[in-house]
């Protein structure tokens, strides 16, 4: 009986098959909250209740369900910005650093051509932001195309240098006669267009079109296969005449100025401000989850939501139940835990 | 002390392999190999790469099972499932690359191998054991110094003291002497001598003929997974020993008789005094001066690991070139990209499909575009054109004569298929100069003799080809020059028909010049 049982949860978990997909990620997904909920009940509270809650201030309002996706906004493009580099097998964790740096160029945008149209200025800031985050993410591309340092740890450790220079900015040049942890406002030209009276902007259609345009690359083009190729197995790229350090250098590049559209869609269209801190992990999240969806685009637009979906729901929980925000940590950490370990229980047996 | 003569008494052997046969998907490594293991001998094992010594050995020590055949134990017949099982039955072995640990000092390391160890280490007691048996047997080591700290040769003592401390009493030893300099190796021997005087019975695997002759008892030869022979040493003779390594088969390729190279075009290829840095554990070129003239194939002869990979890797662009230049079609591309090589016209097919050659989560009609995929590039990139990829393919495969299933991963193909497939891909687009390592290796007989008919029809159209075998006869049916490496270096270049198989043979295991430098 428990070797048919235990068979079966194998055959599930090394098949591809839709179906079995499906089961897949329902199982992980329900010891998830079964994990967590043994976590709420040693801290005194109702798991069912707090389930409750999480999904009723979620999809129980339009106004709930807009702030869902307005969360995904940031997690969507920060992931792609480590799922392009990842593709051709590089490890990006530095899109926390290149939200930072291209937040700051597109606020540099933002308060120096203050009499623009928005026609102008908004693309500005978005090319101004691909291009701090693209500087960025240079540094650790060409140091790994020449064969110097790992990127793993180059963009980690970039990323405590970048919010440091965004608090230079704000403390210097830029500080505000108001505030002193962030800058002027921007001008109303300078901010995203929003939709439906919610906080939805203009960030979500980006993000949609990059996912969509990084589906069609990697599918389809030349690029994309070549990407593929360095990413499958660099040696044999190489020896068929791809430009391997070329792609490193240039897909480090765009990965970063993508996560720093991310940071300039968070200025212009969440904050209206460049605030010190303001990204508080939202790079970190992005890599959690390009891991979870193991870089599929659809994949990625299914983890943008549950995490968007436990990150506000988390919120809300600290109102209600009077939870520590930790405890969404807790949560998430499990999530990432359980679909990150998964593979490596059942390969080795196959082997 | 134990000692390991308990069985020598008996004429029985100490270790009997009876009909041990294994495959691989594509390959037979042994086919019913019988050899007797007597205790107080040194018995070499000599074979080609590839012939199936080490799976033979690595059955032995339980690492491998043999798909039939027994393994008799002083006549009783053993099962030795794992390494672990053999180690209970007293066999040990040395690998190649030498299994210590890197921060641990030798005495620790040795500990780690002990059957017996306590939970509370006694090193005191250990460096005691290991410095009686090290001075009884010659075999000098600091049990306190780190291994980082000693020498490889040292490194092997180590290593062989942990079979020694462990009770083993059949020791097997692969390849003991690659890494060793001469005068390391005339002590190894020493050591080995001493190790037979007190019946320890010895497996030596090896490709040099010079030392077989010199330490082994008895000889035994091992060709395409069978034994081809096997003798004392007072019966074998180099030319003897060479004759039963590279027995003859038939290539089944009709090679026309083809008219002198036109020396008087430019070549397509040259190496003028090329010499590249040996990277980690790999071999540098020394010195290379090669040519290749249209409309001819060059051989590469050698035992792999003399400098084969480096060489191709060189003509490729993979690795660059420290000294030297290289000349394609007359222009000096030295240290040029792979990029700007492979749009010339430069094609490889190299040893290992899968690894070096091919994306393995790729589809296999993903990979056929690979090499070119400005060619099938549309609209400036943004879609590929696969319909002319299958085209190509398919008539590649037509002018072949074999084909490989498009839509499925390479990942998933046998190592027979990957091989074609590498080799479909290269000869699409009539490449000018072909590189080729082991080109029919994996390959059933009739692709492989397919390849080699490809080969030669690449060859009559004014192709250069670089053609790096193991397999002698190959090399001699095929080649319209062949040249041998040794050592990174080119020690002989000439016309097949103007040397034989011995010759190739001496020069190949390093041992004429060995003889050379004795007188």
């Amino acid at each position: 009986m428990w070797q048919r049982a235990n068979s079966y949860i194998r055959s599930i978990f090394s098949s591809s098959k839709l179906q079995d997909v499906i089961v897949r990620y329902l199982l992980m997904i329900l010891l998830v909250f079964v994990f967590f909920g043994l976590i709420l009940l040693i801290y005194g509270k109702d798991p069912i209740k707090s389930y409750g809650d999480i999904l009723g201030s979620t999809f129980g309002s339009t106004y709930g369900f807009s702030e869902v996706i307005v969360a995904m906004i940031p997690m969507l493009i920060t992931a792609l910005a480590v799922a392009l580099p990842w593709r051709a097998g590089l490890i990006n964790i530095g899109g926390e650093g290149q939200i930072y740096i291209g937040a700051a160029f597109a606020t540099w945008g933002a308060l120096t051509f203050t009499n623009l149209p928005a026609w102008i200025l908004l693309p500005l800031m978005m090319l101004l932001g691909m291009i701090g985050g693209a500087l960025w993410a240079f540094i650790p591309g060409y140091l790994k195309a020449i064969g110097l340092v790992n990127e793993t740890i180059t963009t980690l450790l970039l990323n405590s240098v970048a919010p440091k220079i965004v608090g230079f900015l704000i403390f210097g040049f830029w500080h505000s006669a108001m505030d002193t942890v962030k800058t002027a406002n921007f001008v109303p030209a300078a901010l995203l267009p929003t939709f439906f009276n919610t906080r939805i902007h203009l960030g979500f259609v980006i993000a949609l079109v990059l996912l969509a345009l990084f589906w069609f690359v990697m599918k389809y083009t030349r690029w994309g296969l070549e990407i593929r190729a360095i990413g499958g197995n660099s040696q044999a790229a190489r020896r068929n005449g791809i430009p391997l350090k070329g792609y490193l250098i240039a897909v480090m590049c765009i990965g970063g100025a993508i996560a720093g559209l991310a940071g300039m869609a968070q200025v212009s269209g969440f904050y209206g401000v460049l605030l010190l801190n303001f990204s508080a992990g939202l790079g970190y999240m992005g890599f959690l989850i390009c891991w979870l969806a193991g870089g599929q685009p659809i994949g990625i637009l299914l983890m943008s939501f549950v995490v968007a979906i436990i990150t506000t729901g988390g919120n809300l929980l600290q109102l209600t139940r009077d939870l520590p925000y930790a405890v969404i940590n807790i949560l998430l950490a499990f999530t990432l835990f359980i679909v990150l370990a998964r593979p490596k229980f059942f390969e080795r047996e196959k082997a | 002390m134990s000692k390991a003569n308990d069985s020598q008494s008996a004429q029985e052997p100490l270790i009997a392999l009876r009909g041990i046969t294994k495959s691989f998907p594509g390959v037979i490594a042994n086919d019913h190999v019988d050899l007797d293991i007597y205790g107080g001998e040194v018995h070499a094992l000599l074979g080609e790469n590839g012939a199936g010594k080490s799976v033979l050995m690595k059955i032995l020590y339980g690492f491998y099972h043999a798909d039939a055949g027994q393994i008799l134990l002083n006549g009783k017949p053993v099962s030795i499932q794992s390494p672990h099982d053999a180690r209970n039955v007293r066999i040990g072995m040395v690998f190649q690359d030498l299994n210590l640990i890197p921060v641990f000092s030798v005495a620790e390391n040795i500990a780690l191998f002990l059957p017996d160890l306590k939970a509370v280490l006694n090193l005191k007691e250990i460096d005691r054991r290991i410095i009686e048996i090290s001075e009884h047997y010659n075999l000098k080591v600091d049990p306190q110094a780190l291994v980082s700290q000693i020498s490889i040769g040292e490194q092997q003592k180590v290593e062989i003291l942990k079979l020694l401390l462990s009770d083993a009493r059949l020791l097997i030893l692969d390849e003991p002497t690659r890494v060793l300099a001469p005068h390391e190796v005339e002590a190894l021997f020493d050591v080995l001598d001493n190790l037979r005087k007190d019946g320890y019975a010895i497996i030596l695997i090896t490709h040099k003929m010079k030392e077989v002759l010199e330490c082994a008892d008895r000889i035994t030869v091992l060709c395409r997974g069978r034994v081809a022979g096997t003798m004392l040493r007072a019966e074998a003779s180099e030319d003897k020993l060479i004759a039963l390594m590279f027995e003859k088969t038939l290539t089944g390729v009709k090679i026309n008789p083809k008219d002198d190279v036109d020396r008087a075009l430019e070549p397509l290829l040259e190496l003028q005094d090329v010499e590249t840095r040996g990277e980690r554990t790999g071999i540098s070129l020394k010195g290379i001066n090669l040519k290749i003239y249209p409309g001819e194939i060059v051989g590469v002869a050698g035992v792999s690991g003399n400098g084969q990979k480096e060489l191709c890797d060189v003509v490729l662009g993979m690795e660059l070139c420290k000294k030297g230049q290289k000349f394609l079609y007359g222009n000096d591309l030295t240290n040029h990209s792979i990029q700007t090589m492979r749009k010339q016209g430069v094609a490889f097919i190299p040893e290992n499909p899968l690894s070096m050659a091919s994306v393995p989560f790729m589809t296999v009609l993903e990979n056929m575009a690979l090499t070119n995929t400005w060619r099938y590039a549309r609209q400036g990139g943004f879609s590929m054109d696969w319909q002319a990829v299958k085209t190509d393919v398919e008539q590649t495969e037509k002018r072949l004569g074999f084909t490989v299933t498009l839509y499925t991963l390479a990942k998933s193909l046998s190592g027979g298929n990957q091989q074609r497939m590498v080799i479909i891909r290269e000869m699409t687009h009539d490449p000018r100069l072909i590189i080729t390592s082991y080109l029919t290796r994996g390959l059933d007989v009739q692709s492989a003799i397919a390849a080699r008919r490809a080969l030669v029809q690449a060859r009559d159209s004014g192709a250069g080809v670089l053609m790096v075998s193991e397999d002698l006869d190959e090399l001699f049916t095929l080649s319209d020059r062949l040249v041998v490496l040794y050592g990174g270096k080119i020690v002989g270049e000439f016309k097949p028909e103007e040397t034989n198989i011995y010759e190739v043979g001496h020069l190949m295991t390093g041992s004429e010049i060995q003889h050379v430098a004795k007188s």
